[in-house]
Order: C-alpha cells, then structure tokens, then sequence
C-alpha cells in the first residue's frame, strides 16, 4: 500500500469532490477514506487514497491535481502519508 | 489514522509558518583525489563531486514534491581544502585553481553553496594551511559558491593565536577584494573553535576526517513554527512554555528525520545526523529575534535576552533529540544579524550590540554571525573579537564562530546588502579602544584546565 493524503482547501462549491474523485476513479486509484470540516469560513477536505495501483507516479498526480484545483478555484495538496506520520506519531 | 486536524497543522506550518528543510548537505571525501599534481588533483575532484552528487539536486526536488516540504537548499561539504590539496599546491594561485573547481563542480551538478575551501590549524599550521589562508581572499572573490572557513582553537588544543592575528588580515583583505560588492566575500568566510565534522549548514561547513566516503547531513529550521506556536500560550509559566517549545521542536526535527533518511536511501549515501537548528531568514515570520520578543523582551537586546535565548536553545535540543537518531552539526538557535529581520530591527532601534551579541553567543548554537562593522576597522580589533569569541568557545566546551563582515567604505549608519538568503545589515560600531600589544603576541593560549581530563 502506498498511502498518500490529498487535502483540497477553498471555497465550497458544487462538484468539488465529484471532480477529485473522477480523475482518481481515472487513474485507478482507490480512496481509504474521506474527511471534511469548515475552518474559518473555509472548505477543508482530506482524502485518503492508495497509490498502490496508480498508472501515474505521485509527482504526475500531484501536478494534475493541482491544476484540477486551479480550474475549479480550490488549492488541491498531495502529500506522501509518512510526512503527517513522522509529525503526529511517536 | 492520522486525522484531518493533523493535517492541516503540519500544511499551516508549511504554508504560513516557513516551516523548510533549510538544506541537505552531502559530504564527499576528496582524501582519495589527493594528488602531487595540481592539475591532476583538479581533475580528479571535479569529477568525483560530479559523480557522487550528479543527483543530489534532482533527488532533493523528488522529495520535495512528493511530501509537500521545500527543501531550501541542496549544498556540498568536502574534506577541508588545505589536506587535500598539501601535496600538490605550492602557490596561493595554486590553491586558488582548486577553489575555481570546486566552483565550477558546484555549478555543474547545480547546488548553491560547496562548503570546505578550509583548514584546520586549532595547534598550528603547516605550510598548506598557510598557503590556503592566503589565498581565500583571492578564492572568494573569483568564484561565486564557495564557502571558506579555518579553525583557530578548541578546547583540547587552547587557540592558535597567530591564526586569530592572521585571519583578522585576511577577512579585511577579502573585504577589500570584494568592496565593489559591499564585501560579500566576508559572508562566505568564517572561523570557528570546536567545529564539528558534520554541520550542514554554511559558511561553516566541511567534511571532516573522521567522516566516511559520503554522507548525508540535514538542517531543519522553523523559527517561525515556533514562534506562533507559544504565541497561543502567551502570559503562561515557564513549564507550560518550554513544553510547547520542547513538543514544537519535536515535530520539526521529525520532518528533518524523515527528510534525510529519503535522502539516504535514494541516493545511496549513508546518513549523518539530522542539525537541529533554528536558522533564521530575512523572510518576514522566519526569525529567531521573533521568539525571543514573544518569550517576552521588547527588543532583542533587552536585559534577559541571555535567558531567554538559552531557554530557547535547550527546549529546542531537548525536543530534537527524541525525534531523530542521529543529532550533531551546530544545533541550536542562530543569531545572525543580516539573515533575520528582527535583529537587524533591534540593531537598527539601538536594543543590540555587539557586545550583547557575544554574551548571547555563550549561550546559544554558534557565534557572532552576519554582523556588519565599519571598513575602517583594525585588523587587530577584528582579531580581538574573534579571540574573544574562540575563548568562550574554548572554555565552555562549545562550538563559537564569528562571520564578520568589515564593509569596505561604511561606516555606522549605513547597510550592506547581500540580497537572497545573506539578507542586509547595518554596520554596528565596534569598540574603539586598541588591543593591538594582544594580538602581536606570538604563540597560543593553552588549553583550559578541564580540558585535561584523561
């Protein structure tokens, strides 16, 4: 398994998750798990997914997403897990 | 599972704190390039650097993108210039023709700094020290990423003082060389006392001889992550704000852990040690002067900034060391006047001298750092702030340095400008008064009592 975090913060408009999760459905990448909460008037998403599968490297996919996020006005992060890990876990 | 509020305060951090990886540094052996001849020891270390960190810089960008971290700088260490380069260089010119290579390796495999243009002479020099040490002026005018540092004391070897007397001839002559570019080269030069082997960060750093072929060395930083973290405690207890500090640190370091051992693996080179350090920036939000101001002094400078930097200083260790195997290099906070905002603020509203600069040296991970004098300077003062500064060092057992800039045609009132992570910094009077009959003493200090302790 190769966990990786993609966190989408922005505005809260309609399709938002639609349009993540159709281009990770593109890729054959799997979601684990999927969050959300408002931070100051903020829309913060964060989506587990599984790498594992995926017909792209991580660098290709975070590019893409991030210019998904550019089309539909949000910032769309993807982030290996172990960063968050090595931070919060002892 | 890590949850979406752990999440968002690592990429707060990141995003709005400055929180970085300020820099992996490969170290490189060149003992095995050691040659009696000086084109062929040019050669040989050209192309051993080119090939050991042919991809430091790609891989760094790798991690960089696939965690979400930047990684400030990708730099060089190698074995201290004047060891490898006793055999074959027989001029300054010589010596200078071995700095013009290392410059051009570091612009071939694309790092920004290569640290080890240096010699070691804490007891004395030999002939190639020398010869190095006149030539750095020369070195560090003609190339643009070298970083040169010597050696002067420790607390095993006393402090070679008729290096402290020479050094202070050669930071004025590299001054002078470089005058047109308000003296830049004396930020490339630094000396130091009880160095170690594995600092990676500059203009201190070189690959020392107790070190193996190649390794990886990280310094993380994230003055500002810091700050904003005991500004949420603010008006509280000490225990309540070292805690904060210690479980802050903690959490910075690991990215640095993590950071190095992708490093490592990728690129196939042992690792060192992670340097916890908080290294400032002249980036609003990323300065240690910052912290000291939220720990409660008004400016930097102020009565108890001593305490409040040494507070700092351990938390900061106390809170690393449990978040990487392997610590070493400077670790601590730095106090460099033109790299952080706040000090050049509190240099600038009259709060900190140089004086109050070297207390807090004794107290803190380096030494006198960044700061900016009149050109008109003696060569005998400048000697005498670095004796001082290799004294504290000495007898406390610690690492002290001084980066001391003597801007050619400025005086008190003035700024340098270095531009990029060097910053800009006001020239700072230094005291008038002569030590000239110390400095022309010949010989060394010996070592201090309690460094005999076989």
């Amino acid at each position: 398994m190769k966990k990786v975090i993609i966190t989408v913060i922005g505005k809260d408009t309609v399709g938002i998750i639609a349009k993540v999760c159709t281009y990770l459905a593109g890729n054959q990448i799997n979601i684990l798990d999927i969050s959300q909460t408002i931070v100051a008037g903020y829309f913060n998403m964060m989506m587990v997914v599984d790498l594992a599968g995926s017909l792209k490297p991580i660098q290709d996919i975070s590019r893409e997403l991030s210019q998904i996020g550019d089309e539909i006005g949000v910032q769309i992060k993807c982030q290996r897990e172990e960063i968050f890990e090595e931070m919060h876990r002892i | 599972m890590i949850n979406i509020f752990e999440v968002l305060e690592t990429n707060e951090m990141i995003e709005r704190e400055n929180l970085d990886v300020r820099t992996i540094t490969l170290g490189i052996s060149l003992l095995d390039c050691i040659d009696s001849d000086i084109q062929a020891l040019n050669r040989k270390i050209y192309e051993k650097i080119c090939r050991v960190a042919e991809k430091l810089v790609a891989t760094g960008k790798d991690i960089e993108r696939e965690f979400g971290i930047p990684i400030v700088n990708k730099r060089i260490s190698v074995t201290p210039i004047a060891l490898v380069g006793g055999a074959a260089a027989k001029t300054e010119e010589d010596f200078v023709s071995v700095a013009e290579t290392l410059d051009q390796a570091a612009k071939t495999v694309g790092v920004n700094f290569i640290g080890g243009f240096s010699a070691l002479v804490s007891k004395s020099m030999t002939e190639a020290d020398r010869l190095l040490i006149h030539s750095i002026p020369k070195a560090l005018s003609v190339t643009d990423r070298i970083c040169s540092s010597v050696v002067l004391g420790s607390t095993r070897t006393g402090i070679n003082m008729d290096a402290v007397r020479l050094m202070g001839d050669i930071i004025k002559e590299a001054a002078e060389l470089t005058a047109d570019r308000d003296s830049l080269g004396c930020a490339k030069l630094v000396v130091l006392c009880n160095a170690p082997d594995d600092n990676p960060f500059m203009a201190g750093a070189f690959h020392g001889v107790t070190e193996g072929d190649s390794v990886i060395n990280v310094g993380v930083s994230g003055p500002g992550v810091v700050k904003t973290a005991i500004s949420r405690v603010r008006g509280q207890g000490f225990d309540v704000l070292c805690e904060t500090i210690k479980k802050t640190a903690f959490k910075v370091t690991r990215v640095g852990q993590l950071v190095a051992h992708e490093a490592s693996k990728r690129l196939n080179v042992p690792f060192g040690i992670v340097d916890l350090s908080l290294a400032p920036t002249p980036a609003i939000g990323d300065s240690v002067a910052d912290i000291l101001k939220e720990i409660g002094v008004e400016e930097p400078g102020a009565p108890g900034t001593t305490a409040a930097l040494a507070l700092l200083n351990d938390q900061v260790k106390k809170g690393g060391v449990m978040a990487s195997s392997y610590v070493g290099g400077l670790s601590g906070a730095f106090i460099p006047v033109s790299e952080d905002q706040g000090m050049i603020e509190a240099v600038n509203a009259g709060a900190l001298t140089i004086e109050k600069l070297e207390a807090m040296t004794c107290v803190c991970s380096v030494g006198l750092d960044m700061i900016a004098i009149p050109g008109d300077t003696p060569s005998t003062s400048i000697a005498g702030i670095i004796a001082d500064e290799m004294a504290l060092g000495m007898v406390n057992q610690k690492t002290t340095a001084v980066r001391i800039i003597p801007a050619i045609g400025k005086k008190v009132g003035d700024t340098v400008e270095f531009g990029g992570l060097l910053g800009l910094a006001p020239i700072m009077p230094v005291n008038p008064f002569s030590c000239k009959d110390l400095i022309e003493r010949e010989g060394r200090i010996p070592a201090p009592i309690h460094s005999f302790k076989n």
